[in-house]
């Protein structure tokens, strides 16, 4: 549980940074000026609805992650049995890479209003995130048709439960993504359409950093 | 621009006006039906808890008499009872029905941010709920795992359940989870971001802030539940090893070599422990709003509480292992926890010497959300202090698995808790439902439930410095444990099965008043907070009419030296120099 630990203690940190500090000082019983408020934050509530699960998911993987490295550790599992990995996890690591760009790509076009670029640049991002879910599948199928798959193995376990939880996140994502497809395609609310490919591409990074992480545990044991 | 709020922005918040009765009353958007929804919810698997609460006393007084109470049964009526309490009822009652309720009409908003993720998590709650009662109805029954499910046992035949009920359980936990993560975004975003002008975060009446970091604390430890759920899920139906170690099962060796059960322990403990943070700090908040606005007193130390709120909660992620001192643990670990478990009665104390300030001298009024709060303060200190005991590890070994954990748990996040709800309804049902309850029987339901409680959890103490180990099906015959014994446990259950009758109280005075109950003033107790300062009561769709209020002041101004009345409301605006707009103005 020490990294979870760590992590909430940073979380709480920041969070005393940001508040204690700053805001929670004021003498509210005073009747005369209070000290500088956030009132409420100056951004969209979409946002901040985003970055508040952003704390949620990334609670998740850490515990994941926690629960991985506790289970590995050489004091205990005697069955644990390092794997190889499929090696398209490299390719697909690839495909995400560029899904991310291309989502990237995406938001700039957006900001500089060239709608052929956002469409193209959206249906690229979208696509070779199913490539990658894809690869992903491929990458199931390749496993457990090698000499590796022994489902009592922990390390085999662990490389399903956390390739699916990571997926399912995206796949979550591609359903945002088809909104932000369907908004963009018949351009009707164009403020709102903004704000679902800023949040898109911001999700994309974000799954794509913890992909990172999980591609580098998965390989370093 | 200091304070805009969004639910004056068009583009930002969409009302969604109700057209049919459909979507006024069961696909609603409104956050302040979906509250209703889930405390109805909420209460009625209470019930049920509650029944089964009465079963397990029933078996334990007289041991030999209801042939149909099993063991099998037994352990399962804990199970539920245990679960359906902590998670399907006070987590969901706190957040979802009151804060559902609270959130917006306490800071000014029209709604939540998100309103149709808050109805779809009102839903997939009940959904998960609906998949929990399920249990009962499959092969083999619910899980009898305790609530705790602490594998290998949970999921090994030997345990009732094991077929199919905790199958059950883990998938409908997984499904709460969710609905939880869908209510709680909501709350933390409208908290953060809906709030009207003035409402600075300091400015927030404590009920708010219990609620707020509550849900913070819920966002972060309920991925803990939910990655041991889906492991365990994994365990049982495609014979993963993630916690099921070299085990022999009915005498043949299972293909297991070494998964962690302790894992699941860790992992359990830090969800859990944050749980009862997220149980107990609404009801810290509520508390502290009831007791300012009954004792038409400011709350002491308004900061202060505001801090404790915001340490428990921090401090409330490190100290889960004061659990699992007796699963073997390295000694310095039980050290390192119990040293943080110590440090958390810090704030905790601080909150209820300044409940006890905010009394001294204040204006009393014995109504009975008043009483509940005082309850609460007795019942909570009570439960907080046999806390001490538990968390100092020499003290824990042999009180471990004890009557003394049982009574120390339910004083502090059973009876507690309930106080808390209790005193919450009875405050807010002249807003809620228009119409005020019935005084006499307000009275009689506190004294009975108060008194009640303490015959019943008192002497469970005393049971558990005995010896008497908590989740036996019967004690039987043992050298240690002296008849008398037994004759507390008959006292005990006598206590509980009044305790669970007089509820009935509540429950007539609550359907009585909403037909027949006097018609409520828009302000009945004179309180400050905006809930009390809506145009319409109950408030229509939208709370606020064409106008959203504005907030001049804190939210804790009573008897106010030179004012006429005793309480000034949030929306009073200060005479002479300063306003919201002053301070704009200063601003720019």
């Amino acid at each position: 549980m020490h990294m979870s630990t760590l992590l909430i203690a940073l979380l709480t940190a920041v969070i005393i940074g940001v508040f204690l500090v700053r805001h929670l000082t004021a003498k509210p019983w005073l009747t005369v000026s209070q000290p500088d408020d956030i009132g409420p934050l100056q951004i969209p509530a979409l946002k901040v609805g985003l970055w508040a699960f952003f704390a949620c998911i990334t609670s998740l993987f850490a515990l994941f992650i926690t629960a991985y490295l506790m289970r590995m550790d050489p004091n205990h599992a005697s069955d644990w049995y390092t794997i190889s990995k499929p090696g398209i996890l490299w390719l697909n690591t690839g495909v995400l890479v560029i899904s991310s760009l291309a989502m990237q790509w995406a938001r700039n076009a957006e900001k500089s209003e060239n709608i052929g670029g956002l469409k193209t640049a959206l249906a690229v991002g979208g696509l070779f995130a199913l490539a990658f879910l894809g690869g992903q599948l491929i990458a199931w199928q390749q496993l457990k048709n090698s000499s590796y798959f022994d489902i009592a193995n922990p390390a085999v376990g662990f490389f399903y439960l956390l390739t699916a939880v990571h997926g399912l996140h995206l796949i979550g994502g591609m359903y945002v993504w088809g909104k932000t497809c369907f908004r963009t395609w018949r351009r009707t609310t164009i403020e709102k359409g903004r704000l679902s490919i800023e949040l898109c591409t911001v999700y994309w990074h974000y799954l794509l950093l913890v992909w990172f992480i999980l591609f580098g545990l998965l390989l370093s044991t | 621009m200091a304070y805009v709020a969004i639910a004056d922005r068009d583009h930002e918040h969409h009302l969604h006006d109700p057209q049919t009765f459909i979507t006024k009353y069961i696909w609603s958007q409104d956050h302040k039906v979906i509250a209703i929804q889930y405390g109805i919810t909420a209460i009625s698997v209470g019930v049920l808890a509650m029944i089964l609460s009465a079963m397990m006393r029933l078996q334990l007084a007289f041991p030999d008499v209801f042939s149909f109470i099993t063991p099998n049964n037994y352990y399962q009526f804990v199970t539920m009872h245990g679960m359906i309490m902590v998670i399907y009822l006070l987590t969901a009652l706190f957040l979802g029905g009151f804060g559902n309720f609270l959130i917006p009409l306490m800071c000014g908003a029209r709604d939540m941010v998100f309103p149709y993720v808050n109805m779809l998590s009102f839903w997939v709650y009940l959904l998960s709920v609906i998949i929990l009662m399920a249990s009962f109805f499959v092969p083999g029954g619910p899980t009898g795992a305790g609530w705790t499910l602490y594998p290998p046992q949970s999921i090994l035949p030997g345990t009732p359940g094991t077929d199919w009920g905790i199958l059950f359980m883990l998938i409908s936990l997984a499904v709460f989870i969710v609905a939880f993560t869908m209510g709680g975004l909501n709350y933390v975003t409208t908290v953060l971001q809906a709030r009207c002008r003035g409402m600075t975060l300091m400015r927030m009446p404590l009920s708010v802030w219990g609620i707020f970091v509550a849900t913070i604390l819920g966002l972060l430890a309920f991925p803990a539940l939910l990655v041991s759920a889906v492991m365990m899920i994994l365990d049982k139906t495609i014979g993963t090893s993630f916690f099921i170690p070299a085990v022999l099962s009915m005498g043949e060796s299972l293909d297991h070599l070494g998964g962690s059960p302790i894992l699941f322990q860790h992992l359990f403990w830090f969800f859990g422990h944050p749980e009862v943070y997220i149980v107990a700090l609404p009801a810290f908040g509520i508390i502290s709003d009831l007791i300012s606005t009954h004792a038409r007193k400011n709350i002491f130390g308004y900061r202060m509480m505001v801090w404790a709120i915001v340490a428990i909660g921090a401090l409330s992620f490190v100290v889960w292992a004061h659990h699992m001192y007796v699963s073997g643990m390295n000694p310095y670990f039980g050290f390192f926890f119990a040293t943080t478990t110590l440090i958390i009665a810090i704030p905790t104390a601080i909150k209820v010497y300044n409940w006890v300030l905010t009394l001294w001298q204040g204006n009393i009024r014995f109504t009975v959300p008043m009483m509940f709060a005082i309850g609460f303060i007795f019942t909570f200190t009570h439960g907080g202090l046999t806390g001490l005991f538990l968390g100092n590890v020499t003290v824990d070994l042999p009180l471990s698995d004890t009557y003394f954990v049982v009574g120390h748990f339910h004083m502090v996040m059973g009876v507690s808790p309930v106080l808390a709800v209790f005193g919450a309804i009875y405050h807010w049902f002249p807003k809620i439902s228009g119409r005020m309850f019935n005084e006499t029987l307000g009275k009689w339901h506190f004294w009975l439930t108060f008194l009640g409680t303490y015959s019943i959890y008192l002497p469970m103490h005393y049971l558990g410095i005995l010896g008497v180990p908590r989740r036996y099906y019967a004690n039987g015959i043992t050298d240690f444990i002296p008849e008398s014994a037994q004759t507390m446990n008959v006292g005990i259950t006598i206590a509980a099965l009044l305790v669970a009758v007089v509820q009935i109280i509540f429950f007539v005075n609550i359907i009585w008043s909403l037909r027949n109950g006097k018609k409520a003033d828009s302000n009945p107790w004179g309180a400050t907070t905006l809930e009390w300062q809506t145009p319409d009561t109950p408030p229509k769709h939208g709370n606020w009419g064409p106008e959203l209020p504005v907030v001049y002041r804190w939210a804790y101004d009573y008897s106010v030296p030179g004012q006429s009345l005793d309480f000034i409301p949030q929306t009073e605006p200060h005479h002479g120099h300063d306003s919201v707009d002053d301070e704009d103005k200063d601003k720019k």
